[in-house]
């Protein structure tokens, strides 16, 4: 193998060239970005970024000096793969040749028809939506944000603090049901309501009210309400951005890039991981995308040992997120289902300080904490111990 | 300057000590400790709170891992490395001397920020 192409300039590409070179690939690597970017740090987008107290240089990826012999070609999307010729072409027309593909291109956020033609209408996911949201984010304005999931929670909180009106609706109950369970979207309620975010609950949204272009006035709800809004964000999730594999022969579907266990694509030679691919999961017995950012850095290793015929070891870590509400850290790991049964291990919810387990015929199979680091980490441990994750697979 | 009974600190443990900046101190399970400064030099977490194996701890945010006896980082995020701190162990006692070099705080922490960050706690 003497070139591999890596496409997506993000974490999970970064991360891929990393793993290229300490696996002791010597060849070319060509690093392929539709933003114009140089690698940068996308949780802050929604938090410290969001409210002034980073700048752009401080989101940076790499570190001083580090050079790892790369090509970078920044500023044009990739828009077709043709594995039998090993070609990614690019927007701009140019195209490049490798041996090896890493398809590391993320996901973009999903929309409402016709958001695009409003300037006070967001999603977040770059750099350069970081900002747009940022100038428009003025004490005294209303924001509504449309989905309760981690980058709405989080923008709700940067917000808050900065002194705006904030509603966010979703249509589950409570906000991350799906992810940490009734109880513990009780106590994420909780700790919204105590800071003014107004949640409104069980609600479907039906479109933006608007003359169609310029300015949105709000967002209508199913059943009649109209929550009128100086500005919107929609953070209902991403979809994988894999439309531009379609035709190449890359199994792909709503998931992402489906992959073996090893992050390998229906097309030898070609591998994928981060926010684009979906891999094996034998605990699930099905494909699985796994959004975080933990993920992204993690299993580009995996990814990149399957690249290049090493065995490397699968992750042997569940998966792991953190977040960061209104001065609270909330952190989760481990493989939540619905019927596992909560247990409050630390702490006391209502306090907004706690760690619980989910049980699994009395296993632990899951953590979440808020504002208990240290033992949280202790529990991440005992999680990720072989012997647990075996007698839960068992 | 003491900052804890070592018999307080078990070995595979850290513990987070309240000074400006904090300071982390680490009981290896080898039966060695280490002090470096607590915060990572990405973005604001616990390095005390972090998962000790060896001779590094990783960050519990971001998975950059940093060697105890160097302050050196792994792998980004983290870029910078952390400040060590000087250890004596004597009895029971663990005493820290401060590095004097200027620490590698993460942006956005130590530096006055104004708006509604959190203030720092426990100032020595």
């Amino acid at each position: 193998m003497r070139t591999v192409a890596v496409v997506g300039a993000s974490l999970a590409g970064l991360s891929a060239v990393r793993a290229l070179r300490r696996q002791g690939f010597e060849g070319r690597v060509v690093v392929v970005g539709g933003e114009p970017h140089r690698p940068y740090d996308r949780p802050p987008l929604s938090k410290d970024f969001l409210a002034g107290r980073l700048e752009e240089p401080d989101l940076t990826l790499e570190a001083e000096g580090e050079d790892l012999g790369l090509e970078w070609r920044l500023g044009s999307p990739a828009v077709c793969l043709d594995p039998s010729a090993r070609t990614v072409r690019l927007g701009d027309g140019s195209a490049v040749q490798a041996d090896g593909v890493v398809l590391a291109t993320g996901a973009l956020p999903c929309r409402l028809p016709g958001s695009e033609r409003y300037d006070n209408v967001h999603v977040l996911r770059t750099l350069r939506d970081a900002l747009a949201l940022r100038e428009q984010l003025l004490p005294g304005r209303r924001l509504v944000v449309v989905g309760a999931g981690l980058i709405g929670l989080e923008v709700a909180s940067t917000a808050r603090a900065l002194g705006i009106d904030v509603t966010v609706v979703d249509p589950q109950a409570a906000p991350m049901t799906e992810a940490l369970g009734l109880d513990v979207a009780g106590v994420v309620t909780a700790l919204h309501e105590r800071n003014g975010v107004r949640l409104l609950g069980g609600a479907r949204v039906e479109g933006l009210v608007g003359p169609g272009a310029g300015r949105a006035e709000g967002v209508q709800l199913h059943g009649g309400l109209r929550l009128p809004a100086d500005l919107v964000l929609l953070a209902m999730g991403v979809r994988p951005a894999v439309e531009w594999l379609h035709g190449s022969g890359v199994r792909v579907d709503r998931r992402g890039v489906l992959c073996d266990g090893a992050g390998v694509s229906s097309i030898p030679g070609v591998v994928a991981v981060g926010d684009c691919s979906a891999w094996y999961d034998v605990e699930d017995a099905d494909f699985r995308r796994e959004e975080h950012w933990t993920a992204a850095r993690e299993r580009a290793a995996v990814a990149v040992g399957s690249l290049l015929g090493c065995s490397t070891p699968a992750p042997v870590r569940p998966p792991y997120f953190w977040s960061d509400q209104f001065g609270l850290r909330l952190q989760f790991t481990g493989r939540r289902r619905a019927d596992d049964e909560l247990v409050v291990e630390e702490g006391d919810p209502l306090d907004l300080d706690f760690l619980a387990t989910y049980r699994r015929e009395g296993l632990p199979v899951g953590v979440v904490a808020l504002e208990r680091g240290r033992s949280f980490t202790k529990w991440r441990r005992v999680l990720a111990a072989p012997a647990i994750q075996q007698a839960v697979r068992a | 300057m003491r900052v804890c009974a070592l018999s307080e600190l078990a070995p595979g443990e850290g513990r987070r000590v309240e000074l400006d900046p904090p300071v982390a101190v680490f009981h290896t399970d080898d039966g060695d400790v280490y002090a470096i400064d607590d915060t990572c030099t990405h973005q604001d977490a616990s390095l005390a709170d972090g998962w000790l194996e060896g001779c590094e701890v990783e960050c519990p945010l971001h998975a950059s891992r940093f060697d105890l006896r160097t302050g050196a980082v792994d792998a980004p995020p983290a870029k910078k490395p952390v400040r060590t701190h000087e250890v004596s162990v004597e009895g029971d006692d663990v005493y820290i001397t401060l590095s004097e070099a200027a620490p590698n705080l993460p942006p956005g922490v130590g530096a006055p920020t104004g708006g509604s960050a959190p203030s720092t706690q426990g100032l020595a």
